[in-house]
């Protein structure tokens, strides 16, 4: 097997450099990729068309919003996927309305406590700006979300799973996810409502108090937090899932 | 709404999908009958685009209202709108066979797998009507990170054959991320028919860069089709997984990227380039006849009817894609009509092989006795559908091979043929084994006494009307798929003249 | 000389393709699945690194339009929902268009990095998915080496 692997990597990689030689050198502003017209408009032309200084915000959302749609669904289907491959039990919790009663594994530690207790509302508050001015400088629905996510993260390492569990309870992270996409595919359907293809902004002017271009602008953010909601929730669930080993008790 | 038609086809599934996720863990339900509904819509819309194809020709839809290549299209002209017709019919008779399977088999999961299965079908939508090279990775993604996990949900050896197929899925999509990037650094276009401008325009075809990224795409797209020495992550996948997923992925995975390479060769770098200037279709003719033989000769070997199964599907790819590189016209049309004709056999042996799994609770060959006089319907699905694979007339596996046998031997490929026939003989012997066993029940009823239930002791009865209804429609449209082959064809071939293969020299 | 110069303008390049083959062989060899997993992230993460390089424009900023750009009169207000309405001390959108002037060289090409952010939300996706079918095997089988679980399948049959 190794000797088999090796000769298909090399064969593999000698097929890659070959074309090496070929390509544009690296930084080259006239190479076909950076000088055809698809690479210029999105920089001569987002901030016209859209009012979004940031073009990568631009393309992710408005031009290419279809792929991101998408990309908010591989992040729930790997959620979902990692949910219930892992689970033994029946989710039954799920439909419980009891209420879970609290108790720590151990005493938390002072300092670790304390530390927490001061960086997680710093850190949930950077998520926000960061998804909130993701149109203005680099930021984003992903990004956000996966800071805001990474919070309940650090309070489930600092405390244990319980804890974390309280604020962000299993149902509430896949509603929240399901909530996140819908977001975003409702914008597109409001659109396809309204008479044009789905997820053409434009339209949304008739019922947002913006101008065409502005109405891109705004429903680009709407997507985005759409985004940020589907990311948070799913990064603390693959992490509780895969810390506990799918039982959502305690963590490694 | 009409104009919509082509997105509604994929957007319909993919809607109930996120309703049913947010609705479906309380109700169960729910679940089914959301399920249904998607799918109703999607087949409808296909059934309404295809009408549209015929009509006024290819027609394209912009996502953002965005022309390409700045946006992403959907772009369906007679190819992708039957595929997709085949795809959004395939997913909706399997779902119909799952409302008893899926409580069964995956108990306490019944509204992810279906979340599940709804994402999947939209993945697969997706790729088949994308005009996006690069759309078409994310969608790739999507379905097949939704097929290891409907695949791992199976029993133990499951989980096992998902990781492998991760592994291996994972390097077939890398590499073909990686080809659409050595397409984007030489022509800085995303866009299928925009990348074909560029590559014409500037005069590409013999830029190394264009060779790798081909060779790149299509080394990808094998492996994710299972392409006879690539297909290791195939058959235990298959095998293990939950009925309900093998019915679905079995038709489906394969065809769908058939399709992604058929639209490769011919949107993305046109046939001369690869037929006619890499001069690879001898070497890629005799990969498959060696694919249809090795396959078909392992599936001789199998005792599990599913894994059979499973190796069948690894000989019919063989079969597609030698019909692709065949370089003529009628191979072209005889594989594009077997995607279809496939597509709905192996779906009639796969929801057999899952009521048999149902009903019995075993996956070998001897599980089948005698049940003629027990399950007379449901042996009749099965009939048809073996003798589709077979290739007896009027099924529609008779003229897909037909066509293929013509391409064959017009483009002087012998060996092609002879590998077919071979295997079509092959077919016979393995399916007419389980008829006999089906029939007389030739093995002494041994073995039983580990199955204790009521039901096996009485031997099983006919299948319930939800698994039984799906298998008969399945076998009635491989009938009308055969019938009326000649419209389809007609429809294959107004897409397949455009590209005037016939005139590559070899 | 020559071929340092081949080397040195198309280094990224180079380097891609060799932290890709170190991925596909840890990938196609290890017995170890997590092992394999790990080679997954590094195979994925080496094609990131080749979109992105051919997105680099020498001298170019990032793809984010100067702050005096769409902020003419310099305001310190940062909303952006206020040009066209309120007390009109911004000059609406049209008229800033009408005097934006966007050098394209100015700034990097923004595609690459939109298709990476996929490329890397699908990285995450298939790692997670990977490592909880590892813990399941472990689950199962009672290893994570690739030989100890064929072998207990097969002592099984």
């Amino acid at each position: 097997m190794k000797s088999f692997a090796l000769i298909a990597v090399i064969l593999t990689g000698w097929l890659l450099l070959s074309a090496v030689s070929d390509f544009p050198d690296w930084g080259d502003t006239e190479s076909p990729a950076n000088d055809y017209r698809l690479s210029q408009h999105y920089i001569t032309e987002t901030f016209p068309e859209s009012s979004v200084p940031n073009m990568v915000t631009a393309v992710l959302a408005d031009y290419r919003g279809y792929d991101t749609m998408f990309e908010t669904v591989v992040i729930f289907v790997a959620g979902i996927a990692i949910m219930s491959i892992l689970r033994r039990k029946p989710l039954d919790h799920l439909k419980d309305k009891g209420k879970e009663t609290r108790t720590y594994k151990k005493d938390p530690d002072l300092i670790i406590d304390t530390t927490c207790r001061l960086m997680i509302p710093i850190i949930q508050l950077f998520a926000l700006y960061v998804v909130a001015h993701g149109h203005h400088s680099p930021g984003g629905g992903f990004q956000g979300g996966v800071i805001f996510g990474a919070s309940f993260i650090l309070l489930a390492l600092s405390r244990d799973l319980q804890a974390a569990q309280r604020w962000v309870p299993e149902k509430r992270v896949l509603n929240l996810a399901g909530i996140g996409i819908l977001i975003y595919s409702g914008f597109g359907f409001a659109c396809m409502l309204l008479g044009s293809n789905f997820l053409d902004y434009e339209i949304l002017h008739k019922i947002m108090p913006a101008t065409p271009v502005e109405a891109r602008s705004h429903s680009m953010l709407g997507v985005e937090i759409g985004v940020a909601f589907t990311c948070t929730a799913i990064m603390f669930s693959i992490y509780s899932n895969l810390a506990s080993n799918g039982d959502m008790k305690e963590t490694l | 709404m009409i104009d919509q038609s082509p997105a509604l086809i994929l957007l319909a599934p993919f809607l109930l999908a996120i309703v049913l996720a947010l609705l479906g863990i309380k109700r169960e339900w729910l679940c089914f009958p959301l399920v249904i509904a998607g799918l109703a819509i999607s087949v409808a819309a296909s059934v309404v685009t295809l009408m549209r194809v015929i009509d006024e020709g290819t027609i394209q839809y912009f996502f953002g209202g965005w022309e390409p290549p700045f946006g992403i299209n959907l772009r369906v002209d007679g190819l992708n709108a039957l595929v997709a017709l085949a795809v959004s019919t395939v997913s909706l008779l399997t779902a119909i066979y799952s409302k008893r399977a899926v409580p069964a088999e995956t108990s306490d999961k019944v509204s992810q797998f279906y979340t599940l299965y709804l994402l999947s079908v939209t993945g697969l939508l997706g790729i088949v009507l994308t005009g996006d090279a690069f759309n078409l990775y994310v969608l790739i993604e999507i379905s097949a990170l939704t097929s290891y996990a409907l695949i791992g949900m199976g029993s133990r050896r499951a989980t096992l054959a998902a990781y492998k197929y991760l592994i291996m899925g994972t390097i077939g999509a890398s590499f073909y991320l990686l080809g659409v990037g050595y397409l984007y650094i030489k022509t800085g276009s995303l866009n299928m028919y925009d990348i074909q401008e560029q590559i014409v325009a500037n005069n590409l075809h013999s830029s190394p860069t264009i060779f790798v990224a081909f060779v790149v795409i299509m080394v990808g797209v094998w492996i994710k089709m299972a392409f006879f020495p690539l297909h290791s992550w195939l058959p235990n996948s298959y095998t293990y997984g939950p009925s309900t997923t093998s019915a679905l992925l079995g038709p489906l995975v394969t065809k769908v990227m058939i399709y992604v390479m058929i639209r490769m060769i011919l949107t993305v770098f046109s046939p001369e380039f690869a037929f006619d200037q890499l001069d690879w279709s001898n070497i890629v003719v005799w990969m498959s006849v060696i694919a249809i033989l090795a396959a078909s000769i392992s599936a001789l070997s199998q005792t599990s009817l599913q894994k059979m199964l499973a190796f069948l599907i690894i000989a019919e790819v063989g079969y597609m894609v030698g019909g692709v590189w065949l370089t003529d016209e009628m191979g072209m049309v005889g594989s594009i009509y077997h995607i279809i004709a496939d597509a709905f056999m192996t779906l009639c042996v796969f929801l057999f092989a899952g009521i048999i799994f149902t009903k019995t609770g075993r996956r070998d060959l001897s599980a089948m006795e005698g049940l003629f006089t027990k399950m007379p319907l449901t042996m009749v699905g099965f009939l048809v559908g073996a003798f589709s694979l077979i290739g007896i007339p009027p099924t529609a596996g008779f003229f897909s091979k037909w066509y293929l046998i013509q391409g064959g031997i017009s483009s002087g490929h012998y060996e092609y043929v002879a590998a077919l026939l071979i295997s079509s003989l092959i077919n016979a012997v393995i399916f007419f084994r389980i008829i006999e066993i089906a029939y007389f029940g030739t093995k002494p009823a041994e073995g039983h006494g580990h199955h204790h239930n009521e039901e096996h002791k009485d031997g099983p009865k006919e299948a319930s009307f939800s698994m039984l209804f799906p298998l008969l429609i399945t076998a009635a449209l491989l009938l009308g798929i055969g019938l009326y082959n000649q419209e389809v064809v007609a429809i294959i071939t107004n897409f397949v003249s455009q590209f005037n293969i016939g005139a590559i020299i070899l | 000389m020559e071929l340092f110069e081949a080397l040195s303008t198309k280094f990224n390049y180079w380097i891609y393709i060799i932290i890709m083959m170190i991925g596909l062989y840890a990938m196609i060899s290890k017995n170890n699945l997590v092992k394999k997993l790990i080679g997954m992230s590094i195979f994925q993460t080496a094609i990131i690194l080749f979109y992105v390089s051919i997105g680099v424009k020498e001298g170019a900023t990032i793809p984010i339009l100067y702050h005096d750009q769409v902020h003419p009169s310099h305001g310190d207000s940062h909303h952006e929902a206020d040009t066209g309405h309120g007390e009109d001390h911004h000059p609406s959108h049209e008229e800033i268009v009408a005097n934006l002037h966007i050098e394209p060289d100015d700034f990097g090409n923004p595609l690459p990095h939109v298709l990476m952010l996929t490329a890397i939300v699908v990285g995450v996706a298939t790692l997670g998915v990977g490592l909880a079918l590892t813990q399941k095997v472990y689950r199962d089988f009672g290893s994570i080496e690739e030989s100890e679980i064929l072998k207990s399948i097969k002592s099984a049959k």
